[in-house]
């Protein structure tokens, strides 16, 4: 008990201190508020400060960051808004908590339903945030988004998104997830060539 | 934290150019929302598995010290905001109430995550509380299962901002009676919150006259 | 390791084996449970009891209360059942041959209203004395009961948004039994509770024992834990921990829930540990459905539960310091390692913390790319140097080895009776590890040691997890060694698994200690039966041995030393 064993474990907080200030030195100003900086600090050979000052600087988030769903919808050339949704409820059999609540639509001239939906919401305060429904979506149509910054002072007005909130276009989906977007874009684009291909051997 | 600071320096009076940087004219008011909300120390209680996105908000990467918050209390005497962090089951909704209750003024609540802003994915099972707000009055929620540590940040700004918008007549804690506290819930076949018993008599005595008309 | 002793021959008249195809295990009666496992404890070597469950086969009345016992040396489980009815459902306690079953008998009898004959204190333990009802019971609804499985049918098509208070009476996730009476109702308190402390005779110079309440709301207690400590002077006599105040109805839940759509609420069982929690679930069903991950897939298991490991231990280490006091800066240091770890699974998974990463059949996807070169810094470089820093930093701390050293010392014998697991146990001198007692996935491929300490104090617990994240590196530098290319997943992604039905027990050996899922299939897409054997949970039930004797102010480091998370512990 001579007290050794304490100045050792010191000097390992001694050392920690004393990189803040020699890792500024050594990096200068690149250090923060540059995007550099920030994927230096998270680097495995990051010494001295590694605090990210959030809201000046962001740390990115990976691609396949999840936060809450969004339902994709393809622009048409005027500016409509095709939902990729058919209603087809497997999303809302998948969901753990049970927080989507989809009522399908129908035909307003005959009454047969469709394959759209004509309310879509999820309840973000049971909402878990395991990705099942964009997982099992057949249609690429429901989505994780990367948008965390939705605190909110009052929930029973907000926290219910209907389908009109849900709403994203799907370039926004391809900026947030490039890889995934471009994947799943070139699987369709075969399925939809294979298909009259098919149909044409038939014939 | 820049916003607050600009909110601080927009008096009625023109400051001269030169006198910019040395002079700051300010009421009352947002000087004294200005210091509350950049000194909001919250209460070292964890609940759940936010708790633990709590503490890495704490650490060093996010660091939320940055926003005059570091300053975690373990008593609630001391401590302005509780951040509700995690699923509020019914067993330990009274001894949040009565902590809650035991907070000097002025009291802020957070209620971070899906859990306790509404229940979240385990608002289904019998033994948890669907949102702390059933007791608590909630200030600020956050969505997420868990919020990540940013997006808790995002949260406490909020509450920032909202603190230095109130107005110092209007607080409920500046009002000349003395504030009530909440009713502690107690702990029965299930949860009985004092508020809900006329409620529950009534339930009690319908069942009642149901099964006199059965038989 | 010799095979299981054929218990129906050894016990003709009291055992037949469990024939139910599907089933394993010995149908014992319930006369003469004591006896058998008498027997099989002190004759066949089987002396440790790891978990306790009941399933209640409603609408047939017929409980079932099911036994997995272990040679502390190793091998497999010897599985006991013992049939009851539901009504004045009864069963001798084995608590007084295995100590380790009292919590576990104590939460049977709470969630499923199974009493156990001669158990020393059989009181309601998740949730309170005067609750209505056995919840976890088939015939008991709760109040926002909706249907009896999900997918629920009014999602779609018809999916108008109804938030369950509507639904409620009371507005709330409240219901009270047909005769309750607010007015004459009395509070049935916490009497129960104190009167199991043994009071001082009264003789001799009056001194009494003083009772002190730590937690829920305590720095100390990681979360909402209670200890309910009596004290002479400054000295612990006795302690009794009351937990549930986390208690989430996992089980309720998951039994309503489908098989996969368990695999995110396991994350939220011990949240610091969702990789390893996935994987004692997914090889449960696996055995169920008779599946394998395919090699890739088993090695990104393997790499992902073993940096969990590095994570948590390193975790708890910097907590158990800030229990003793060392505030902050440890913890610090630690969790900044974890951020690294946690950026990985963030990519990988999607998430931090709330991983959901493992699917029935292999992984949900491939590691993106960029993500294998950070691990191999991570892994190569950066955390055996964090790792020995650490070292360097507190092991040789005079204060540190004062508060630790000699204190909530816990024998193996102990440590065995008491089912403890894990870090608990090992340090306690009893070399077992599930990866090496039992192995699953591919762990009996690599070279690792099983790290042991073997005095059994707070100091030697602390040493062993760091013993024990340098294994886990080890281990990772073979999976980076090996890895081999090929697909992550077999068969297509489905989220409706068909399992056949039986019994299957899948237990892995996470960082808190021995993780098992028991669950049961009836063929349907829902689980009949769904329990987790939480380490967390069972390694408190030494807590009191550990800390009678000891000073007040150590008992949290005696708490810290256990590393308990609430999620895993309260369920």
């Amino acid at each position: 008990m001579n007290g050794w064993g304490i100045v050792r474990g010191m000097w390992v907080t001694f050392r920690h201190f004393a990189d803040t200030y020699l890792e500024d030195i050594r990096r200068g100003r690149r250090r923060y508020r540059t995007a550099e900086g920030i994927e230096q600090r998270r680097r495995s050979d990051v010494r001295g400060i590694v605090t990210v000052q959030y809201p000046e600087e962001k740390l990115p988030v990976p691609e396949e960051f999840r936060y809450l769903p969004f339902l994709v919808y393809d622009e048409g050339p005027n500016g409509e808004q095709n939902l990729r949704c058919t209603a087809c409820g497997i999303c809302a059999k998948a969901c753990p908590p049970q927080c989507i609540w989809i009522v399908r639509g129908s035909d307003p001239v005959t009454g047969k339903p469709i394959t759209a939906p004509a309310e879509f919401s999820i309840d973000i305060d049971i909402c878990m945030n395991c990705g099942f429904c964009a997982e099992y979506c057949p249609f690429d149509a429901i989505k994780m988004d990367h948008d965390y910054e939705i605190a909110s002072v009052n929930r029973t007005q907000q926290h219910i998104f209907n389908k009109q909130r849900l709403m994203r276009p799907a370039s926004y989906y391809a900026s947030i997830r490039p890889t995934n977007a471009a994947r799943e874009e070139a699987a369709r684009s075969a399925k939809a060539s294979k298909k009259p291909a098919a149909e044409g051997s038939t014939n | 934290m820049n916003d607050s600071a600009d909110a601080l320096n927009t008096p009625r009076y023109d400051i001269p150019p030169e006198l910019q940087q040395q002079v700051h004219l300010t009421t009352l008011e947002r000087i004294y929302n200005w210091s509350r909300a950049n000194s909001t120390w919250p209460m070292m209680f964890g609940l759940a598995c936010c708790a633990i996105e709590m503490i890495a908000t704490a650490a060093g990467r996010y660091d939320f010290s940055r926003f005059g918050m570091e300053v975690m209390r373990a008593s609630p005497r001391q401590s302005d905001v509780m951040i509700v962090s995690g699923t509020v089951t019914k067993k330990m909704v009274p001894q949040i109430v009565r902590l809650y209750n035991q907070m000097s003024e002025p009291k802020y609540v957070i209620a971070m995550g899906a859990c306790a802003s509404g229940g979240g994915p385990f608002k289904e099972g019998y033994s948890v509380v669907a949102g702390v707000d059933k007791f608590l009055p909630v200030d600020v929620y956050i969505p997420g299962c868990p919020p990540t540590p940013q997006a808790l940040l995002h949260g406490l700004m909020t509450l920032q901002r909202k603190i230095s918008q109130e107005k110092l007549g209007e607080m409920r804690w500046y009002a000349k009676q003395p504030s009530e506290p909440i009713p502690v819930p107690l702990l029965g076949p299930d949860l009985i919150d004092p508020r809900k018993l006329p409620l529950i008599r009534k339930q009690a005595a319908h069942t009642g006259a149901e099964e006199e008309a059965d038989e | 390791m010799s095979e299981h002793p054929l218990l129906d021959q050894q016990f003709p008249e009291w055992v037949q084996a469990d024939a139910r195809p599907g089933y394993g295990g010995w149908l014992v009666q319930a006369a003469h449970l004591n006896d058998v496992a008498r027997w099989l404890r002190d004759q066949a070597g089987y002396d440790y009891l790891s978990s306790v469950t009941a399933v209640d086969y409603f609408p047939e009345d017929r409980m079932e209360v099911v036994y997995h016992l272990y040679r502390s040396t190793g091998g497999s489980a010897l599985v006991l059942k013992v049939v009851t009815g539901r009504e004045q459902a009864q069963v001798p306690s084995l608590t007084p041959l295995y100590p380790g079953a009292e919590f576990q008998e104590r939460e049977v009898w709470d969630l499923l209203g199974v009493r156990f004959v001669g158990h020393p204190d059989l009181r309601r333990i998740l949730l309170w004395e005067g609750f209505a009802g056995h919840p976890l019971r088939k015939d008991w609804r709760e109040p926002f009961f909706e249907e009896e499985v999900k997918p629920f049918k009014s999602r779609w098509p018809e999916g108008h948004v109804r938030r369950a208070e509507d639904g409620n009476p009371y507005g709330d996730n409240l219901q009270y039994p047909p005769d309750f009476d607010p007015d004459s109702w009395q509070p049935q308190g916490e009497d129960a509770l104190y009167a199991k402390f043994q009071r001082r005779a009264d003789e001799g110079i009056h001194t009494d024992t003083m009772i002190v309440n730590l937690g829920p709301q305590h720095p100390s207690t990681h979360g909402v834990f209670r200890m309910v400590v009596q004290l002479e002077g400054e000295t612990i006599v006795d302690l009794k921990p009351v937990m549930g105040y986390l208690h989430r109805n996992h089980e309720k839940i998951g039994e309503r829930n489908t098989f996969l759509q368990n695999m995110p609420f396991t994350d939220r069982l011990d949240y610091t540990t969702s990789m390893a929690n996935n994987f004692g679930y997914a090889l449960a069903v696996e055995k169920l459905m008779g599946i394998q991950p395919p090699e890739r897939a088993e090695y990104l298991r393997v790499m992902m539960a073993e940096l969990t490991r590095i994570m948590t231990h390193l975790f708890s280490i910097g907590f158990l310091l800030n229990d003793l006091g060392a505030f902050f800066t440890p913890s610090l240091y630690a969790i900044q390692e974890r951020e690294l770890i946690l950026d990985i699974f963030e990519a990988v998974s999607g998430s931090r913390m709330m991983c959901n990463y493992f699917r029935f059949g292999g992984v949900v996807r491939d590691l993106p790319e960029g993500v294998l070169e950070k691990v191999k810094e991570l892994v190569l470089e950066r955390l055996p140097r964090k790792i020995d820093e650490m070292d360097a930093y507190l092991t040789k701390n005079e204060i540190v080895r004062g508060r630790c050293e000699g204190v909530g010392v816990l024998t193996d014998a102990q440590a065995i009776a008491l089912s403890a697991s894990g870090p608990v146990l090992r340090a306690s001198g009893v070399p077992y590890d599930v990866r090496r007692a039992d192995p699953y996935s591919i762990y009996e491929r690599f070279d690792f040691d099983v790290a042991v300490r073997y005095h059994g104090d707070i100091y030697d617990r602390y040493l062993l997890r760091l013993d024990e994240a340098r294994q886990s590196l080890r281990i990772l530098q073979q999976v980076l060694r090996d890895l081999p290319e090929g697909p992550v997943m077999n068969g297509k992604p489905q989220h409706l698994v068909r399992v056949p039905a039986g019994e299957a027990y899948g237990r892995v050996e996470s960082p808190k200690g021995e993780l098992g899922f028991y669950v049961v299939s009836n063929g349907k897409p829902n689980p009949l039966r769904y329990h987790v054997r939480a380490p967390s949970f069972i390694n408190l039930t030494s807590l009191a041995t550990m800390a009678r004797g000891e000073k007040i102010a150590d008992v949290v480091a005696v708490l810290g030393s256990i590393d308990i998370v609430l999620g895993e512990v309260d369920r």
